[in-house]
Order: structure tokens, then sequence, then C-alpha cells
């Protein structure tokens, strides 16, 4: 156990081994690959079991038990860049939420990607997928963080697009990577800040750490543009790279379409990773985001920013998620839903609320989306929720632990977690000082998601089935299989994660009840507030909105559930604009389509038009002239040097043919010219030629 | 004309002759005797300046020609062996054949 705490990197680092190690198996080791990836999580999930007892030990008394340890990384000149890993109640609950939800999908996944051809591949990003996390969690740089944020977002990438054969997977994967990317920037420029006012990037390092007192004295002190602090411009450009991976308004519009990956992908980015990461990173750098100069905890702008920012993400995807058919695309908007829930706890000061829902939340939505997976898979790859129905007969136990799960997310009282967490966030932001909107708009949130799960349970599990059979009959005679294709259980692989979720999401909220917030008290080593009649009030309260929400759900939807496909939806009848618009999902797409993205490709005709016409014609001009210069330079060897030295090379050449003439190898000819000369000479002595 | 120019002209006379051997004459052996008497004429002009100079001293004119005479009979000798390699290699000794040494 002291072992454990000392080599933490351990957890993370098992994973991306047996990742490693999947990746250079060949396509046929199924068995291989899934029994790597399951031991890796495995002893990941053991080894976070085991961290986890110290830090349920050593917290609770009015102090944070902590225990880190840094490296320096390399260092330039005087500036050191130091990573390292801490283990704290923070990370220590999510290290075994995160390995037991990843490891509980990667069982489901047996099941669900028996058929698939690649299934080597899969796991080898799912394991890549849950090391990048892991290592998230247990980071204690925000540089170590920002770099397993990146590989959470490509392995992300990998795995949406994982069917890349489809053009809307592959157009969903880019779509998620860009739009996340977004928000990076802002991460990134706000770590680069810190790291110029400060330093250092580490969270903690014996009181130099930027998240400790020492650090946010100086950071809170600095005023920048508009009177905000240091601390606060810091935390919102951080805030931004959360945005775009929890997919939280306006950078949601990539989570949605997510869903065309692999649905045990939907379930891991959806639960226990991805979208979990933004939030908590909020709850990793709460110090810095809380800090104020006046030193009230709460105030700070970038707080009122981020529970703001919650608190519309969560009443308008409840609302979208109202007039969607997919399955999973309801599921995918009740996800943004609930993340506004909980980076609105963050904002109002719940930082104790906020991890609670995340961890609840991660059990019953992982549930809810092995439970999609199961009743996709079981309905042959149909996901409409119109075409589905009647299911309560043909997959019993999917339909149990659907309904726990629905049940927790819609918060009905007293039994399931969801009611817990998300009336501890819900009192929390009654609480908040400065403001009661983002509580009243948590409210309605309730309401609808107690409104649309009802709906979507009504369509999927009740009425009859409205799969169209003749359709599928004709194609299954010929491949011989069974002639009557209806819905069929999943197998065990499949339907054991989906009993152990469920009873986590039942019993998980039972760790932080008003009654005995020991969750409280473990995350942040004070007492929690207890009960009190305002507590009580607020129960009951919430308690009554969402029952209001399922009585009308099942006024709506439940008395007499769609018996034919062509059915209108009844919401439908009553509101067609409001509910196209809903369907439509607020034109979130087409705006960003209409703005951001025809701006962008206005732009890029811009600098095309400019790249055609002028640099494109300089280049040309310059190459011409090259071309000229060159032309010149041979007409100026070939005709000028080249000739004139063949010319004198020709003279030479005829002058040496004449000359070697001379030299006809007759002697007396020599002899002839000898005598000539010696004539000559005489001559010129006799006639004193050169006295 | 005093005995000087007498010498003079006999000398020049027989250089005339040998040279006119040596440039008409085709055959190898015809010409080096043309040389020969070149030579000689040389000589001849050695002997008549040494006899008539007005401060004669006792032998050098002599000495001189007959180094001279032992040059030129080496030369002949070689002169004449040359002649011989190159009757055996051309069965000829006719000097207008002989050409292969040209350019």
């Amino acid at each position: 156990m002291e072992w454990i705490i000392n080599h933490i990197w351990v957890i993370p680092g098992l994973p991306l081994m047996a990742a490693g190690a999947i990746a250079l198996m060949k396509r046929e080791q199924r068995t291989l690959a899934a029994s790597l990836a399951l031991g890796g999580i495995l002893l990941a999930f053991i080894g976070s079991v085991l961290a986890f007892w110290p830090t349920m030990a050593g917290s609770g008394h009015d102090a944070v038990w902590r225990h880190y340890q840094n490296h320096v990384w390399f260092q330039f000149g005087n500036y050191p860049l130091s990573i390292g890993w801490v283990l704290d109640p923070l990370a220590g609950c999510m290290l075994v939420m995160v390995t037991l939800v990843s490891g509980l999908i990667f069982v489901f996944s047996l099941g669900y990607m028996a058929e698939d051809s690649n299934f080597t591949r899969f796991f080898c990003f799912m394991s890549l997928f849950a090391a990048a996390m892991l290592g998230i969690v247990v980071a204690n740089s925000l540089l170590l963080l920002f770099i397993c944020w990146e590989l959470v977002g490509l392995a992300s990438y990998l795995l949406i697009g994982f069917w890349f054969h489809k053009p809307s997977a592959a157009e969903a994967a880019r779509k998620a990577f860009l739009t996340t990317r977004i928000g990076d920037l802002g991460f990134l420029l706000g770590m680069v800040w810190l790291y110029a006012r400060t330093g250092t990037l580490l969270f903690y390092d014996g009181g130099q750490g930027c998240l400790e007192a020492g650090a946010l004295e100086g950071l809170v002190a600095r005023a920048t543009l508009g009177g905000l602090t240091l601390a606060t411009c810091i935390s919102l450009l951080i805030f931004c790279g959360a945005i775009g991976k929890s997919g939280q308004v306006p950078l949601h519009v990539w989570l949605p379409d997510a869903m065309e990956g692999p649905t045990p992908v939907s379930a891991l980015i959806h639960a226990a990773t991805m979208v979990a990461a933004g939030v908590f990173l909020m709850a990793r750098i709460y110090p810095l985001l809380d800090a104020d100069p006046a030193g009230v905890a709460g105030w700070s702008p970038a707080m009122v920013v981020v529970a703001w920012t919650g608190a519309i993400t969560a009443l308008m995807a409840a609302a979208i998620a109202v007039a969607q058919t997919d399955i999973k695309r309801i599921l995918a908007y009740s996800t943004i839903s609930q993340l506004g829930y909980m980076m609105m706890a963050l904002g109002v000061g719940g930082y104790a609320a906020g991890m609670f829902h995340l961890l609840t939340h991660a059990f019953f939505k992982a549930l809810l989306f092995l439970g999609a997976g199961s009743v996709i898979h079981g309905c042959h790859h149909e996901q409409d929720i119109r075409r589905l129905g009647g299911l309560r007969r043909h997959m019993p136990v999917t339909f149990a632990t659907y309904a726990i799960g629905m049940m927790a997310l819609a918060g009905v009282p007293l039994l399931f977690s969801g009611f817990w967490s998300k009336d501890e966030i819900l009192h929390e932001a009654m609480a908040w000082p400065i403001s009661r909107g983002p509580f009243f708009l948590g409210l309605a949130g309730a309401f609808l998601t107690a409104f649309y799960m009802t709906r979507q349970m009504v369509y999927v599990f009740a009425g009859d089935y409205r799969g169209q059979k003749q359709k599928l009959n004709h194609s299954d005679s010929s491949k011989g299989r069974r002639p009557n294709k209806l819905p069929h259980e999943s197998p065990a692989v499949m339907t054991v994660p989906l009993i152990i979720l469920a009873v986590g999401a039942v019993g998980l909220g039972f760790i932080n009840t008003p009654f005995w917030p020991g969750f409280h008290r473990y995350l942040t080593g004070h007492e929690g507030e207890g009960v009190s009649t305002g507590t009580l009030g607020l129960m009951i309260v919430s308690g009554l909105i969402v029952g209001a929400g399922l009585g009308l759900g099942w006024v709506l939807y439940g008395r007499k559930p769609g018996r034919v496909l062509a059915a209108t939806d009844p919401l439908e009848v009553i509101q067609p604009q409001g509910f196209r618009w809903l369907g439509q999902r607020l034109y979130w797409d087409e705006v960003y389509q209409r703005t951001v993205i025809a701006w962008t490709l206005a732009m890029g005709r811009v600098c095309d038009w400019i790249e055609r016409n002028l640099w494109e014609n300089a280049v040309a001009a310059v190459s011409q002239l090259t071309l000229g210069f060159s032309w010149a330079s041979r007409l100026l060897d070939e005709y000028g040097i080249n000739l004139g030295f063949d010319r004198v090379c020709d003279k030479i050449r005829l002058g040496g043919r004449r000359v070697s003439a001379m030299q006809n190898g007759q002697v007396q000819h020599y002899l002839r010219s000898l005598a000539l000369a010696l004539a000559a000479l005489f001559l010129l002595l006799a006639w004193g030629g050169w006295r | 004309m005093n005995p000087l120019t007498q010498c003079l002209l006999v000398s020049g006379a027989l250089f005339g002759i040998g040279l006119a051997a040596i440039l008409v004459r085709r055959n190898a052996i015809m010409a080096l005797l043309g040389l020969e008497l070149m030579l000689n004429a040389g000589s001849l002009n050695f002997i008549a300046f040494w006899r008539f100079r007005p401060d004669a001293e006792p032998m050098g004119g002599v000495v001189f020609v007959l180094f001279a005479l032992a040059i030129a009979a080496a030369e002949a000798a070689v002169g004449l062996a040359l002649i011989v390699a190159i009757y055996r290699h051309f069965h000829s000794t006719n000097l207008d054949e002989m050409d292969r040494l040209k350019g």
C-alpha cells in the first residue's frame, strides 16, 4: 500500500503498456488483445483501490491529505520544468471510479464488439483512452495534465472515428477533434500565462506550487484588463479547455455527433473519461478559480462565468433532448445537461457537490449508455426510438437496469444516487449569494430531464415492437439466419456489467446524503452542513418537480404508447414550431455553419485567391525571371564563350595540322629546309645585316 | 687572291658538293658520303684559319681536325650501322621510302 502511494504513475502506466503491446499485435490475436486490455485495467483498478484507502484514512481532520512526487523533466537555463504525480482525495475517488467504470465497459465491449473485424485495434484505443484519463487524474503538473488531456482528445478522435468507413463517423471524429481543439487553445494560453507569472506549473510543491497560497497571493494581487485579477483571467482561459472537453455551451456541438462511434465508446466518453475531464480540471484548479483578492469564497468573476455557463448548458441541452429521436443522441444531450450541472456546482462554490455528481453520473450514465448499447445490439443496430418499442418483454434485464439508470438520471427521490447529487447541487445553487438564476435554471432542467427520460423509456420499452420485420426477413433468408428477427436479450457478458453499474447507480448516492455527508468531508476535509429545514424543503421541492416531469411524460406518452411507426410525437401536436426548433437542436450547427465555418471558408477562399492571383503570379514572375536568366546564360555560354572557345580550338587544331604536315618523314625535305636556312643565314651575315 | 681565300673557296666548294649530294641523292649511302664531304669542308676551314692567322700557335688547328676526324669515323660507323639496319628492315636504302616519322 505504501508502494502504490510512491508509485502512483503505475496506475495510468498499466493500461498504457497494454495499449502499446496491443498495438504491436496482429489483427487475429483477439483473445490476447482483450485479455491484455482487461488485465491492464483490472490491475489499475486494484492499484486504485489500494491507493484509495490512504486518502480515505488520511482525510477528514480539517485538512486534506495529499501526497505528491515531483521530478524535473528538463531544464532550460535557470527554469526547470517539473512534472509530478499527486494522490489526494480528489484523485483517489476519480481513480477508483474511472478504473471501475472503464473495466465494466471493457467487459461489455467483449460482447458488443465481438463481431467487429477490428476488435484488436478497438481494445488498443480503449486502453490508451483509459490510460490518458488516469494520467489526467494523477497529474501534479498542469503540463502533464495537458499532455494527457490531448492524449484523451486523440484517443477520442480515434474511437469516434472507429468506423471510419462511414463518412458520418469520420466527419464526427474530425468535428470532435477540431471543436475541442478550439477550447484547448485557451487552455494552452492560460497555461503559458501561468508559467510566465509563477514560474511553475506544478499544482503542489511544498508551498511553491501554483495552487498553493504563495503563488495565489501573487496572482490575485495583480490586476489585468477590466480590473480582473490575473488568477481570474488564467482560470477563464483554462475554463475554455473545459468548455471544449466537457461540451459546455457554446462548444457542445461535437458531443451529440460523437455518437457515431461504437456504443461502448460513447459510454466511455460520456461517463467515465473524456467529458468528466473538463469538470475534473476545474475541480483540480479550484483554488485558482476561487482565488479572490478580498479572500471571499465564491465571489471571483471566474466562478460567476463557470456557474452561468453550466446553468445555461444544463437547461438548454435538456430542452434539446426532449425532441430527439436517436436513443444515443438523447443520452448525449442529457450528458451535456448533467455536465452543466457539475459546472454550475463548481461555479457556485459547491466543489464537493460537483464532484459527487460527477461520480454518480459516471455510474448511471455508463449504465444508460451500455443499456442503449444492449438495446442497439439486440435490435440489430436500430437506434431510432420510433422504430423500437415493446422491448420490456424481449429484454427484461436490460429493461430493469435501464429503468434504474433512468430513474437515477431523472432524480427520483430517496433511493437513487442522481437524486442526492442533483439535490446537493441545487442546494448549493440556492445558497449562492450572487444570483438565484442558476438555481431556477437548474430546477427547470431537472423537470425537463425527468420528462425526456420518461419519453425515451416509453418509446423504447413500452408498446409494441415497431421495427420493420418484412425488410429484415428479406435479407435474412439469403444469409440463412433466424427468419424471425425479433429483438433478443444480450449475452451475459453484456448484462452483468449492466447489473453491477445499476447497483452502483443506486448505492453510490448514500455516500453523501445530507444525513451523512461523508463524501464532502472526504474531499474537502471539512464537515458538510448537514440537515436543516432548507435542505428538507428543497428535497421536497425537487422531488415534486421530478414527479411533475415524470407525470407529464406519462400523460403525454405513457398512457397510450405508440403502436405504429408513423405516429406523430404528442409534443409535436401540441407545439409544432417549438418541437421543430428543438428537434433541429436549436440550429446551433446551422448557425455555426453560417457564421464561423462560413467565415473560415470565406477566409480560406480569400487566401486561395491571394495565393492564386498574387503569390502565384509573384512566384511565376520570379520563376520566369530565373528562366530568362538561364536562357541568357545558356546563350552566352553556347554562342559566346563556347563558340569563341571552339573557334580558338579549331584554329589551333588547324594550325597543328598544318605544322604537322611539315613533318612528312622525308629526311631530305628537312635537310632542304636546313640548307635554305643556312643559306639565308649566310647571306644575312655576308651582307652585314645584324651588325 | 691570298692563300686563305683560296683555301676557303676550296672548302666552300667542298661543302657545296657535299650538300648537293645529301640533298639530291636518293641512296642513303650516297647521302652519308655527302655528309662526310661537308664535315671535311669544315675541317679544312679549321686548318686554313689556323695556318694563316698572324700569331700562329703550334698545334691548335691540327688537334681540332684530328678530333673532328675521330668523331667523323665514329659517326660514319654509326651511320653505316643504321643504314644496314634500315636496309634489313625495308630491303631498300632509298631515302624517299623512309617517311614513317611524320605528323
